[in-house]
């Protein structure tokens, strides 16, 4: 019992922590470190599942916790990486034009959160409820880094964003999704990043640019 | 009797050890950048020689640009009273003397005269600096308030010790607020006491500086007077850093063990801190004014965090 209240408080602090990290994402400035805050988040829910898998003795939240750290920790960031390599794309991106308000969107997200998720009732326990509150307010973060920036990358990186709240929701409302679950996502998402890097490539080809906002200019010749 | 004699001892040590500290944190700063450091004990002799100065006053200079240091330093003093350096339980927790609310109203009403003798001249670079000086403070204070409020609303009391004592008393939980609020509150640290990001401590005539500009004007003992306040303010907010987030060892009874086991504790504390704030020092570049603001919006950012942890993650 009492491992477990002390799992919960180092859950909640790496909770936390993962929201602080997809506060960075929304207002850094490189690409290069944009991809790094997404790795330190992925890192710190690996640790999250790794304690969570300790606390349960279930070795299938091992296995996901493992799958994180090699997927979301080391595999995607060094893919994205290579590619803005040898795509030659800018490393600064354009700074969103308010970041201060931008900050306080999401501070404003996070209270939104913490009130959709207060009535519900059906979790293990307060701890876990709180902790989703907090995984929910990174899936809108993700989401609202999709929204304010243009940038192709930043886009990929907030998809990457949304399912690591997703998964942090999933791993603590239920104690860890089946494993067949877990290895299905973790393959859609690898495959996505490589869908992804496809993608980029035509963009690069077609607008010579990673900016999407000027995807909406091209039309076609009406002669 | 014997506490008045620790909360005398305690003001004193206020006193007596801020430029120390200021002298090791120099001191480490420049092994750090592979210059020769100065002896650890320079501030000392800085201050006895403005001292002994001659002290000269503007011809223009109203009583205010007087008044300040005098009052600098009185606030300085208060300060060093509200705040628990090495021991708990003294009987100062319960005369209702200040809480934190007030600790940062005495900062607030010392910049206020500080501002107003750095525009008392008239020169632009007064003026200058008390602008930039307003700019910095505004957006600093609240998110003090904030690190502040997150913490009492944890022990339930905005008096600093009672809230040391609740914090020392319960046992050990980690809770994420406190990580939040230890960083917002080692950021509020920079910019308030005019260290790198911010302001530069090292300049005396550049165009960028903050504080110097400000008390450029002053010399002699008003200056000494001025300089030993922000050593002593620099040394609050290190002590507040050190005794609220890693309580241990701080003296609960008054026997003299605990006592001088408390006070090696928060000497060592204060001393780790100077090496963190070396090393982010070094390590770091100032910021340009203009990007102040954003510094410290991050700053609010993470305040707002932790009381926002606070209330969904520890109620």
């Amino acid at each position: 019992m009492d491992s477990i209240l002390h799992y919960q408080q180092i859950a909640s602090t790496l909770s936390m922590l993962m929201l602080f990290a997809a506060f960075a994402l929304l207002i850094n400035k490189r690409i290069l470190s944009l991809i790094n805050s997404f790795a330190i988040q992925s890192f710190l829910l690996a640790l999250a599942t790794f304690g969570q898998a300790f606390i349960l003795h279930r070795y299938a939240i091992y296995f996901s916790a493992l799958l994180t750290l090699t997927l979301k920790v080391i595999l995607i960031p060094w893919f994205l990486r290579r590619l803005i390599f040898k795509l030659k794309i800018p490393k600064e991106i354009p700074q969103i034009t308010h970041p201060f308000f931008t900050l306080f969107g999401a501070l404003a997200l996070v209270i939104f959160c913490y009130y959709i998720i207060a009535p519900i009732n059906l979790f293990p326990s307060i701890a876990a409820k709180n902790i989703v509150v907090v995984a929910m307010t990174i899936i809108l973060l993700g989401m609202l880094l999709m929204i304010i920036r243009s940038n192709a990358i930043s886009h990929v990186i907030g998809f990457m964003v949304m399912e690591n709240g997703l998964f942090f929701a999933a791993l603590i409302s239920t104690q860890g999704v089946p494993m067949i679950v877990e290895l299905g996502v973790a393959f859609d998402l690898l495959v996505a990043v490589v869908l992804f890097g496809v993608f980029f490539f035509h963009i690069r080809s077609s607008i010579d640019s990673m900016d999407v906002d000027s995807l909406n200019r091209l039309r076609e010749d009406t002669e | 009797m014997k506490t008045l004699l620790i909360e005398i001892i305690q003001v004193l040590l206020f006193l007596a050890l801020s430029p120390l500290l200021l002298g090791w944190i120099k001191c480490l700063k420049c092994l750090l950048q592979n210059r020769r450091p100065p002896s650890i004990i320079q501030p000392y002799f800085n201050l006895i020689k403005l001292i002994r100065k001659q002290t000269i006053v503007p011809c223009e200079a109203s009583w205010i640009f007087r008044f300040t240091p005098y009052l600098m330093f009185s606030v300085s003093i208060l300060a060093g009273i509200m705040v628990p350096l090495f021991a708990i339980n003294l009987p100062i927790a319960y005369m209702q003397i200040g809480d934190v609310i007030v600790l940062i109203g005495l900062f607030a009403l010392a910049r206020f005269f500080l501002v107003l003798a750095g525009m008392d001249i008239g020169t632009a670079f007064g003026g200058m600096g008390s602008s930039r000086e307003m700019l910095i403070s505004s957006l600093a204070e609240p998110s003090a308030l904030l690190v502040l409020f997150t913490l009492a609303m944890t022990a339930s009391s905005t008096n600093l010790y009672l809230i040391i004592k609740h914090l020392i008393e319960s046992s050990f939980v980690l809770r994420p607020s406190f990580v939040f609020a230890f960083l917002g509150l080692a950021m509020i640290t920079l910019a308030e006491t005019g260290r790198i990001p911010i302001d530069n401590p090292a300049t005396h005539l550049e165009l960028t500086m903050t504080h110097e500009a400000m008390i450029l004007e002053y010399s002699g003992r008003y200056l000494a007077l001025i300089e030993w306040s922000a050593q002593i303010k620099l040394m609050v907010y290190l002590v507040l850093l050190s005794n609220i987030f890693f309580p241990w060892g701080i003296a609960t009874n008054l026997t003299l063990s605990s006592l001088s086991i408390g006070l090696l504790a928060t000497i060592l504390k204060l001393f780790g801190f100077g090496l963190i704030l070396a090393i982010t020092e070094t390590n770091l570049a100032k910021l340009r004014l203009f990007r102040a603001p954003y510094f410290l919006s991050i700053t609010f950012m993470l305040c707002l965090l932790a009381i926002l942890s606070h209330v969904i993650l520890e109620i």
